[in-house]
């Protein structure tokens, strides 16, 4: 409002800010938006107020109420709790991230909240309820890996959230209930559902209410099952939704036996029945469930194939007999997850056919150390000779050598993202018995556009001289059972100029290479450091040097007292506006 | 006679798979590593580890003792002997040939690593090869280097560096596999183990560990399963039911507050003449539950039926005949 008796009118100010604010509305790269805030107090008042998406990648680096402070006008929160390592057990049970004080924070606050998407945090039933209760105009809902609610929670937001669009639940902990949530969603006439995927959902499921809400949700687009629906209910599904672009398929086999109240099922279980649902889903292009494949059905999908974009086979016991009719339609196949079950020939027909292929996911039937080695080098260089634009590989296998690796790093220079992990610890290149060092080495230098590394097998530090050296767009990495002495940690902390996350364990790095890493810390979104040889003194020191970093140090195994050794076992560290958290419990210290 | 040191005695074929159900000793032997061979050293006066499982735990322990009594040690001397992970082994046995082993104890190498190739070549190669070839002591480091890359990772600490302030006193548990490694997330190691487990339930057979059941009821959606064995009485298996199959009584859902309505209003609709709870035995024939004793009941069960009291009119007295007859 301007003031009339003011000589200096803040007309021009206004005008300016109404400008600005007309065109941040515009900005959406949250880099770009943290770049504006800088400028001056002006523009950074505007860039708040027009910040509508806000990503928080790690939820103890601030307060939320920092956050409703900051940005008043809301629609959208992404937010990150618990280190990566917690996915292996590697973080103690009830160390934090709980979205409770966010979801109370924040109910007063964004009374317009439309989604939230959340990433490794414990998030209860009752939080779920709060958020059913507190954003009357609640569209999204996007949980990935969190735990600590169940179907009681799922059933809340369906129930009361009417204009529900998003409802994704992604490789989550759902505890059951017993609440058949599914048939908890407004009862009559067209839902909104654009995206409904409920995979990792570990209960049986009312088929009867889920066609009849797929049979009302005209917007549906993305439809994932768990493993309790069977073929033949996937096919009357895809029936009642042609229109599905993602499809998560269920257990994609026939029940175990025909029960009596399943009397409306096919009695046909013929691939030629499925054949024809797929063939009139024509806009399928992401495929994935295939929960407890019966192998002799996959076939059906074929309609599909040349259409498909991404194909999620990760849960499929197939060998490479049964992948090859397939995977020689998929074409325009970008994105492929697998188990090692279909092999190095498997692979190869990938290969042959993907030349499209993007992202390349291999998983391990038998995640042992002394395995069978379903997947080799054989099957990571045919790959590379045949997907020349692959960007990005997780690759499990129980050998590999030096070559093959050289060999990706060659044909394959648009990689982002390089994960290869040799499941046995210490493996060597196992034909010249070399370290891996060589092989990692020329990932770093040749893959110019390398943002994500993690490393595995015989490492010397000579390995890390590489990365440092030549990692510099290097933001994430992954080290485990690597490494001879400090300097490989100096190496890496003083070379990556980008890193923002680093996770090590079981690796030989202590104090003084820790303390190389001073000057970096506060650019950094985490550091984790377990099983490694760092003293508490030295973490101490870091602690002190750095007082702006929440320096936290547990055991995994929550044992107090009996100190079997100076080092920590844990080490986990973050910056943080905000001071150590307060909801810390008793067996980790803060320092 | 000297008994072996490393590896297994007798008739076994070198299987340590039975060592590692003893995950709470320390499991010194390698999984196929083919380390079949006598004790060469004659330090050892243990009875070796015995691979039969049945030969219990006892003479296991017994020979546990012995063993720390022995001298020789797989780890840098003046620590304990690693725990080691069996599963590493093959991977490490491979890796044993590497010449990379060693810079890492570099006042090693001028013993050892003129006998490096020699050592293990593969896995079939036994250590009465290399006894033949190297000197006690020098096998001793080698053994020693060797294993030492094949360690827990508590044992890393005493691997690498010259402060060996790691397990100078009792060791800790022995690991039969390193947490979290490979990095698998538990979801997914979680459904391929729960795809091996349907298969078994669906025949009926019950699991060394678990039996699990269906119970349908009329008029619900879908069907559930129960793990028998979880129970040991009817209250409690009433009760999960109960909990299980109230949403459907009452059609309702959401709130934690009509739940528990629910479930004491099936409660009372059980505990009434509505609905029983019958089973299927192996005959084949349709029983109440609740007339024979528990662990008759879980025996014969094979599957759960909650009916409407008015079905169920004429199974009791059948009950009551075939466990007289039984008896």
């Amino acid at each position: 409002m301007p003031e009339s008796n003011d000589h200096f009118t803040p007309y021009p100010d206004h005008v300016l800010e109404n400008v600005l604010e007309n065109v941040l509305a515009f900005l959406h790269s949250r880099r770009d938006r943290n770049a504006v805030s800088l400028v001056c107090r002006s523009w950074y008042r505007a860039e708040a107020y027009t910040r509508s998406d806000v990503f928080i990648g790690n939820c103890y680096a601030l307060s939320p109420r920092r956050v409703t402070d900051r940005f008043t006008r809301v629609r959208s929160v992404t937010i990150k709790g618990k280190p990566r390592f917690a996915d292996f057990s590697l973080l103690p049970v009830n160390w934090g991230a709980h979205f409770t004080p966010w979801v109370s924070g924040m109910a007063n606050a964004y009374r317009t909240l439309e989604k939230i998407h959340l990433k490794r945090m414990s998030v209860t039933d009752d939080d779920l309820a709060a958020v059913a209760n507190s954003f009357p105009r609640f569209k999204e809902l996007v949980l990935v890996c969190c735990d600590g609610f169940g179907t009681a929670g799922i059933a809340a937001v369906v129930s009361r959230c009417r204009g529900l669009r998003v409802l994704e639940l992604i490789e989550d902990e759902v505890s059951d209930d017993y609440v058949d949530w599914i048939s908890c969603f407004p009862a009559d006439g067209p839902t909104n559902l654009e995206s409904l995927m409920f995979d990792c959902v570990e209960s049986p499921i009312n088929f009867e209410s889920l066609e009849n809400l797929v049979a009302r949700s005209p917007l549906l687009k993305k439809l994932g099952l768990n493993r309790f629906v069977t073929i033949g209910q996937l096919h009357r599904l895809m029936t009642r939704a042609p229109q599905l672009t993602h499809l998560g398929t269920g257990s994609f086999s026939p029940p175990e036996q025909p029960e009596q109240h399943e009397h409306h099922e096919n009695d046909n279980n013929r691939v030629s029945d499925y054949v024809s649902a797929f063939a009139s889903c024509k806009s399928v292009v992401c495929l994935s469930g295939f929960r407890e494949i019966a192998p002799e059905y996959l076939p059906a999908i074929i309609p599909v194939c040349a259409n498909l974009s991404s194909l999620n086979l990760s849960f499929a016991n197939i060998n490479a007999e049964q992948l090859k009719p397939v995977i020689r339609h998929c074409h325009k196949l970008r994105v492929f997850w697998a188990l090692d079950s279909i092999g190095d020939e498997g692979l190869q027909a990938v290969a042959e056919t993907c030349k499209d292929l993007r992202e390349l996911r291999v998983f391990p039937i038998d995640a042992t150390e002394n395995g069978e080695g379903l997947v080799s080098e054989m099957g990571l260089l045919a790959i590379s000779i045949g997907c020349r634009k692959l960007q990005s590989i997780l690759y499990f296998c129980q050998q590999m050598t030096n070559a093959a690796v050289v060999a990706m790093s060659k044909n394959c220079p648009d990689l982002v993202v390089f994960r290869l992990c040799i499941i046995g610890r210490f493996s060597p290149d196992h034909v010249t018995g070399e370290p891996m060092d060589e092989g990692f080495g020329a990932i770093v230098k040749n893959c110019k556009k390398l943002t994500r590394l993690a490393v595995s097998g015989l490492l010397t530090d000579r390995a890390f001289s590489y990365i440092g050296q030549y990692g510099k767009l290097v933001r994430t990495l992954s080290v485990a059972f690597a490494g001879d002495s400090d300097i490989g940690l100096k190496y890496v902390l003083e070379g990556c100029t980008n890193l923002q996350k680093l996770e090590i364990r079981d690796s030989p790095f202590g104090d003084s290479g820790l303390w190389s890493g001073l000057p970096r810390f506060y650019n950094m979104r985490f550091v984790w450091m377990s099983s490694c040889r760092v003293t508490r003194e030295g973490c101490l020191d870091v602690a002190r040097q750095l007082p702006r970093l929440v320096v936290e140090v547990f055991r995994r195994d929550e044992e107090e007292g009996g100190e079997k050794s100076d080092f920590v076992n844990t080490l986990y560290m973050y910056r943080s506006l905000d001071g150590p958290r307060a909801d810390a419990p008793r067996f980790v210290n803060i320092l | 006679m000297p008994p072996p040191l490393l590896g297994i005695d007798g008739d076994d074929h070198g299987h340590v798979s039975l060592m590692t159900s003893a995950s709470t000793m320390e499991s010194i032997f390698p999984k196929n590593a083919g380390l079949t061979e006598r004790n060469y050293l004659g330090l050892s006066d243990s009875s070796s580890v015995d691979s039969s499982a049945v030969s219990g735990i006892s003479d296991v322990k017994r020979s546990n003792l012995n063993l720390k009594a022995t001298e020789l040690r797989l780890g840098l001397p003046g620590s304990q002997s690693p725990e080691r992970d069996p599963d590493a082994d093959l991977v490490s046995a491979e890796s044993l040939d590497e010449k990379p082993l060693f810079p890492l104890l570099p006042s090693k190498d001028g013993i050892c690593s003129g006998s490096q190739k020699t050592f293990v070549s593969g896995n079939k190669r036994g250590f009465s090869d290399v006894n033949n070839k190297v000197s006690s002591c020098a096998q001793t480091t080698m053994i020693n280097d060797a294993a030492s890359k094949v360690v827990s990772q508590d044992q890393t600490h005493a691997t690498f560096g010259n402060n060996n302030k790691v397990n100078t006193s009792n060791p800790p548990a022995a690991k039969a596999q390193v947490v979290g490694w490979p990095p698998v997330r538990s979801f997914r190691k979680n459904i391929l183990a729960t795809n091996a487990k349907t298969n078994d339930e669906v025949d009926g057979k019950p699991g060394p560990t678990a039996l699990f059941v269906k119970v349908s009821m009329d008029g619900a959606p879908y069907l559930r399963k129960v793990d028998l064995r979880s129970y040991t009485t009817y209250q409690q298996l009433s009760s999960a039911l109960e909990k299980m199959f109230s949403c459907f009584t009452l059609g309702q859902c959401g709130s934690q507050g009509s739940q528990s309505l629910s479930e004491s209003k099936l409660r009372d609709l059980l505990h009434g003449s509505e609905y029983v709870l019958t089973y299927e035995d192996k005959d084949g024939d349709w029983m109440l539950v609740g007339d024979v004793p528990w662990d008759l009941f879980i025996g014969s069960c094979k599957r759960l039926k909650i009916m409407k009291g008015s079905d169920a009119i004429g199974l009791a007295p059948r009950a009551m005949e075939k466990s007289k007859n039984r008896n």
